[in-house]
């Protein structure tokens, strides 16, 4: 006991750090980590050395428990057996003074002192006792259920790690974002992020697809919680081997094809362009995903035309759904689509797409990139509603906002390992309960003295609490009531009873 | 009057009355300490060889002004006066947050200021279904002080507008997983009070047996440590399961909704750590040699870690939760 403990202490304290470090892996900021390397270049990388921006990940942690897993098993296992044996064994002797027992009675009966005991074995076997009666005495027992919960509780701790290795080993969760109208196919290379675990079977992914056929989200106007989110609503239409059909995909109500789960996880806005190149002739048209930077949706995105004519086209600037200026510049105001403009400057020449390395869809890499100047020698930036066109000086092309689409992100997740960890922890819950509820109890019943008085047997009763908490009321009345029988209404003047606390 | 408009004002009444019955309980605790130092000049002045206020070893520890034998001093009296001025405090408190709900048409827990109005409830509560079958009036000016202390923090740091909640929290399982946090946690806190008290008392009584006197006035008129520590463990073993049962149905809960059932959030880490600690508890309790004032060590750290996680995570961790808004 003393080693889980501190072994339980450890692990207290060694969960601290990752919930005030940044961690890798922690959903809700990926970018914290690179943060706090560039804020403290010099600690940063000793700190990762020690794990402490993967803090649950890291081989101590692991270490801490695991010990405290092995620890409980070499417990729990000898418990086990001792449970089994008594649970088949006769309960233990009565002790010689019962009355210094926590709860006594003494009294006297009519009945023979066997047939005594008979009644008494019978009133205990009522209320559930486990009863043997040896000898002059009957000796009873309850309440099994309490260790049996305890070890219950204690193993279910094993098969949580079952559960959660499960997922660890074969999961795998991904992230992707969708604009409306465009489809994904399950397929690793068309997620935005994809984590496979050791063994995630990666080719070998559920075979579905689906297209994201609108994406509606609603948003406060009381003043006092302006643009607060209220309600997002994507509608998709999916395709899997187990047949096709369309769903209504929401916050807490993820779309699951065959245990692989697509959650709504956010969203933003996809500005609709065209980008004609120098000659006229269309090089871009569709919706493109600009990324949220704050939470009225004021959203940074790129445009890019790398086979424009003469050459190439690159777009950089904001999308703001709601238009407004603060002192830093265009910001958006109001998270829905109030006001939508598109503020971009342009850039020529090599967008550096075509020497085969990989690239982000949301930056434009420049040093290759000339800016467009305008007519006053500075780069031209242009804010365009709905249906307006930038034009670049010298022919060069133009840009078009034709409308305002919405992007969905989604939150992909498999894990094998889930409805493991759902009976280990309704195992756990169970156990606990029932260890802490169920009170575990002994009674003895022993005839001390056959002839106290003519026709009479004088029996004494007393039980005791194998557990801190105080003994639940009625067994002793019960067993006394039957051995005095109906018949009895006043009770012999000999019988005394006592109750007293536990002195555990 | 609006729903919300009149939720707020049973609030700001709630909190006034809980002041009335923080006073009062005061006031009987201040009855009984001067009371307990006349009797243990007059037993002192009877009998030479003190048996006053901490009775050394010989006897257990009693009280010197047991609540039975004062039933009918003015001090019981303002106590009991106390007592029901508790009782209506927590009928103002829960009819706040009924029209709260009313107001919110909503389950009333979805935010920081809703959650610090029903936990107030749930202490209270426990305090005052506790007091039917224990001697606990002693702890009554702490939970009540605690109570007000809350709802101060709830009306004037914590205070949001009723309105809607943000699309992640339309769920049945945050009237699930939050009523079980606000159960538990209003379970711990009367837990984590009594289990300084009790720590307060055994001090008192350790002093009381080496050095044959005592200084604790206060300490000296507390219930029993034995009576103080059953309180306290039976609080914690009533409320251990329901904060397991919350953590699981949070999981659950995130399952459904973030697509993993656990993934180390800052609410999550402290949840499991609260639960970790109040394990340890459970089984230093359960230890020989650690029972007592060094288990009560674990019950006040894991209370001390759900409170963070309320209060610090909410605030100044930034986290999936955080839209816990303030």
């Amino acid at each position: 006991m003393r080693t889980a403990v501190i072994l339980l202490s450890l692990l207290a304290v060694a969960a601290v750090p990752g919930s005030v470090l940044p961690q890798r892996n922690v959903a809700s900021d990926p970018q914290a980590v690179v943060r706090y390397f560039v804020q403290h270049p010099e600690l940063a990388p000793w700190m990762d050395r020690l794990s402490l921006f993967n803090v649950y990940g890291s081989p101590w942690f692991a270490a801490i428990y695991l010990l405290l897993l092995v620890s409980m098993t070499g417990c729990v296992l000898p418990r086990c057996a001792r449970l089994w044996r008594e649970s088949r064994a006769a309960p233990p002797p009565a002790p010689r003074h019962l009355s210094r027992e926590p709860e006594y009675a003494s009294l006297t009966t009519a009945e023979p002192a066997d047939q005594a005991l008979e009644t008494a074995a019978a009133a205990l076997r009522r209320r559930r006792f486990r009863v043997r009666i040896v000898g002059d005495e009957v000796r009873a027992e309850k309440g099994y259920l309490r260790e049996t919960g305890n070890l219950a509780f204690h193993l279910s701790l094993l098969v949580l790690l079952v559960g959660i290795a499960g997922g660890r080993l074969y999961g795998f969760e991904g992230r992707v974002a969708i604009a409306e109208g465009s489809s994904f196919t399950n397929v690793s290379a068309e997620y935005d992020e994809f984590f496979p675990s050791v063994w995630t079977d990666v080719e070998g992914l559920e075979p579905l697809s689906f297209t994201l056929d609108s994406f509606d989200a609603e948003f406060e106007t009381d003043p006092a919680k302006l643009g607060e989110p209220r309600s997002f609503d994507a509608r998709v239409s999916y395709e899997s081997e187990e047949g096709s059909g369309t769903a209504q995909v929401k916050p807490n109500s993820p779309l699951d094809i065959n245990e692989t789960k697509f959650f709504l996880t956010g969203h933003g806005y996809a500005p609709e362009v065209t980008v004609r190149d120098g000659t006229g002739a269309v090089t871009f048209s569709g919706p493109v995903i600009f990324l949220p930077s704050d939470s009225n949706f004021t959203s940074d995105g790129v445009v890019k035309a790398p086979d424009a004519q003469p050459v190439g086209l690159g777009f950089q600037g904001l999308f703001l759904p709601t238009a407004a200026t603060d002192g830093r510049g265009p910001v958006s105001a109001f998270p829905g689509p109030v006001d939508p403009q598109l503020v971009m400057t342009a850039f020529t020449g090599d967008l550096g797409m075509s020497d085969g390395t990989t690239q982000s869809v949301y930056t434009l890499d420049t040093t290759n990139l000339e800016p467009v100047l305008g007519e006053d020698g500075s780069p031209l930036r242009q804010p365009l509603a709905v249906g307006e066109t930038m034009r670049l000086p010298d022919d060069q092309g133009s840009l078009t906002f034709d409308g305002v689409s919405r992007f969905a992100n989604f939150q992909v997740a498999y894990d094998p390992g889930k409805e493991i960890s759902l009976v280990a922890a309704l195992l756990l819950l169970g156990g606990l309960t029932t260890s802490l509820v169920i009170r575990r109890r002994r009674l003895w019943v022993r005839v001390t003295d056959t002839a106290p008085a003519e026709g009479f047997v004088a029996v004494e009763v007393a039980m005791r609490s194998l557990t801190r908490r105080q003994l639940p009321a009625g067994d002793l009345e019960a067993v006394s009531l039957a051995l005095r029988g109906p018949d009895t209404p006043n009770p012999s003047p000999s019988t005394q009873t006592h109750t007293q606390e536990p002195n555990r | 009057m609006t729903w919300d408009l009149l939720s707020d004002n049973l609030i700001y009444s709630a909190i006034a009355v809980y002041v009335l019955a923080m006073l009062a309980y005061a006031a009987e605790t201040a009855a009984r300490v001067n009371r307990g130092v006349e009797v243990t000049a007059e037993v002192t002045a009877e009998a030479p060889v003190a048996v006053g206020a901490g009775a050394p070893a010989a006897a257990p520890p009693s009280r010197v002004a047991p609540s039975s034998s004062t039933a009918g001093t003015p001090g019981a009296r303002v106590g009991a006066v106390g007592s029901s001025l508790a009782v209506l405090g927590l009928l103002l408190n829960l009819a706040g947050v009924v029209t709260r709900g009313l107001a919110a048409e909503r389950a009333p827990w979805g935010n920081m200021y809703e959650f610090a109005i029903v936990i107030t409830m749930t202490a209270g509560a426990t305090y005052l279904a506790l007091l039917r079958r224990q001697p606990v009036r002693d702890l009554g000016a702490w939970i009540v002080g605690a109570i007000v202390l809350t709802l101060g923090l709830a009306v004037t740091v914590l205070y949001t507008p009723a309105g809607d909640l943000v699309p992640v929290l339309d769920s049945y399982w945050l009237v699930v997983h939050v009523a079980a946090a606000i159960i538990s946690g209003g379970v711990f806190t009367v837990g984590a009070l009594t289990t300084i008290l009790f720590m307060v008392r055994q001090r008192h009584d350790a002093r009381a047996a080496r050095l044959g006197r005592t200084r604790g006035r206060y300490a000296a008129q507390l219930p029993t440590a034995d009576t103080l520590s059953r309180v306290a463990r039976g609080a914690h073993v009533f409320a251990f399961p329901i904060w397991t049962f919350a953590v699981i149905a949070g999981a659950i809960w995130a399952e459904n909704s973030w697509g993993r059932y656990w993934g180390w959030d800052p609410k999550e880490t402290w949840a499991f750590i609260t639960w970790v600690c109040y394990a340890a508890y459970l089984h230093a309790d359960a230890t020989t040699g650690w029972r007592g004032s060094r288990a009560s060590w674990f019950a006040l750290a894991g209370y001390a870690a759900f409170v963070f996680n309320f209060f610090g995570v909410n605030m100044w961790i930034p986290g999936l939760h955080s839209y816990a808004g303030v």
